[in-house]
């Protein structure tokens, strides 16, 4: 018997697999229901639900200050940009003018989250694709961080460090130094992550043409963040609608075309270096000033309907308020950058490996309380 | 011949990555920065700021700074600050204070926001360092912060 006449015999069918809610691979509680023939996929089904919160309609109960702590608990590892957002739209609400000296702390912790946030996808991007030591690599740079935010903050993960009008309080007086030191040490460790994955040949051979986003897809799926920067998407919201401080310091864009895994690595490893220069420029001048402008003990939003984008570690995170004048607000919605990238997963899935599609998933970096809510 | 080449660049690349490892493996002890836990208990000192667990100070005399103003109970979003209050009469101009009876602490719901301790006007709260929170019983984390006898400082008011 020839090989054609002993393929045409066996006969094969299609078969359903759960990936999740429990798997290693994935980063939280996802499920992706998979059809799979062999072992290519023919269709991914993400079946949400399984961490939700319902923070939206828990933040119709809250109180404008109240708000602000349960948005840590969405994207946990941008905890202080959506802090930050909240608190934008609240004093956009308000028409208050918040400090320069609020606007760069603010800039500076949220890059310092950036950091934080890229450090551990690029570890876990690292387990996900079988290179254990990358994870403990990441961590420990990743400690520094949040040794700087526990000083300052009090907490290392949920900080809630950002009111409406400005922070909770001034920034511990270790705050510069540590932050120096840290940029310091960073900058020797970003070549050694590259010598140590980036270059590596079992890594370039599972990310490179695996995965491809064309720009066009991600446009049209609403992708973002450094997920569609990847495809050449220009999206950046720090340099489109520029918010705190992001007007004040000179920064790139990452952008590349390919659109693969490998190109969607090369762009947080890139922004991990535009970061640090952003961060070397602010550290040095935070002006002085008040760190919280006087708001009233109740807030209460006027009339109408508020909207605020932000850039988050894994793209643009938008929130909406609707006030009818009360202390609460009538209806908040969050635009969550993990929901928009998931919906694409399926499109560029299709017909791939299943070893390609944890790749794929760990360049996407999901977070999964910020896909579900 | 590009099939040997292959091989070499790709070997190439693995030792470039080893050579990271091997360098970490020859001085491990200087880059090392894993806390030894539960055996450095004695020298393990969180930061100032570290929210741990709320906790109301007193002074020697079993006095605090809690005026039952009940700030800190509406600051909290979900809950987790109770306060149970009366009001005493003030012996010598017999007018009625509000002061606490009880102030309930449901550590188990926190989420150590912090709002609580931004709100309350006269520091009667504030955070304490402790988080080894573990404990058999989930009843043992309600908590009573203000101590049994104790009494509001003579001159605070809201």
């Amino acid at each position: 018997m020839t090989d054609q006449q002993t393929q045409n015999k066996i006969k094969t069918e299609e078969y359903f697999i759960n990936m999740g809610p429990q798997h290693p691979a994935a980063h939280g509680v996802l499920r992706l229901i998979l059809t799979i023939d062999g072992e290519i996929i023919k269709n991914v089904e993400p079946d949400l639900g399984y961490i939700h919160r319902s923070i939206e309609k828990m933040c119709e109960r809250d109180s404008y200050q109240q708000i602000v702590h349960l948005t840590d608990r969405m994207d946990y590892l941008s905890s202080h940009i959506n802090n930050e957002a909240v608190c934008l739209t609240v004093e956009k609400g308000l028409e208050i003018e918040v400090s320069d000296r609020v606007k760069v702390i603010r800039t500076i912790i949220d890059e310092l989250t950036r950091i934080a946030s890229h450090c551990l996808w690029w570890g876990v991007m690292g387990m996900d694709l079988g290179a254990l030591t990358t994870y403990f690599y990441a961590f420990r740079d990743r400690e520094m961080i949040n040794d700087i935010f526990e000083e300052t903050c009090g907490a290392r993960l949920t900080m809630n460090y950002n009111v409406p009008g400005g922070l909770m309080f001034d920034i511990h007086p270790n705050f510069v130094k540590r932050t120096k030191d840290f940029i310091t040490h960073f900058k020797t460790k970003i070549p050694e992550y590259d010598r140590l994955l980036t270059g590596n040949v079992i890594f370039q051979k599972r990310t490179k043409g695996v995965g491809i986003l064309t720009r066009e897809d991600a446009i049209s799926f609403g992708v973002s963040g450094p997920t569609a920067r990847g495809s050449g998407f220009s999206s950046d919201v720090r340099k489109h609608h520029p918010y705190s401080a992001y007007d004040l310091v000179n920064f790139k864009e990452i952008l590349f075309t390919e659109g693969d895994t490998f190109a969607r690595y090369q762009v947080r490893m890139m922004e991990l270096w535009e970061s640090v220069s952003i961060i070397e420029q602010l550290i040095d001048n935070i002006p002085e000033g008040e760190t919280k402008a006087a708001t009233k003990a109740v807030i209460k939003l006027p009339k109408g309907e508020f909207y605020q984008r932000v850039e988050t570690a894994r793209g643009e995170l938008g929130v909406y308020i609707n006030s009818t004048g009360n202390k609460n607000p009538y209806r908040v919605k969050f635009r969550s950058p993990g929901f928009s990238n998931l919906s694409v997963l399926n499109h560029i899935s299709k017909d791939v490996l299943i070893g390609d599609l944890v790749a794929t998933m760990a360049s996407f970096d999901f977070v999964i309380p910020d896909i579900d809510r | 011949m590009s099939y040997f080449s292959d091989i070499y660049k790709g070997i190439k690349t693995l030792l470039t990555g080893m050579s990271v490892t091997g360098g970490y493996f020859i001085r491990a002890r200087k880059g090392a920065i894993t806390q030894q836990y539960p055996d450095n208990r004695e020298t393990l000192k969180m930061f100032d700021r570290f929210r741990g667990e709320v906790v109301m100070p007193h002074n020697a005399d079993n006095r605090h700074y809690c005026t039952g103003c009940q700030s800190c109970e509406i600051a909290c979003p979900n809950g987790s600050i109770e306060i149970i209050w009366d009001r005493a009469v003030d012996p010598e101009t017999g007018k009625k204070k509000k002061k606490i009876d009880k102030h309930i602490y449901h550590l188990s719901m926190c989420t150590m926001c912090g709002l609580c301790i931004e709100a309350c006007p006269t520091d009667a709260i504030v955070w304490a360092p402790n988080f080894e929170n573990s404990v058999y019983d989930r009843s043992k984390l309600t908590k009573i912060l203000n101590q049994p006898g104790s009494s509001v400082l003579d001159g605070i008011e809201d």
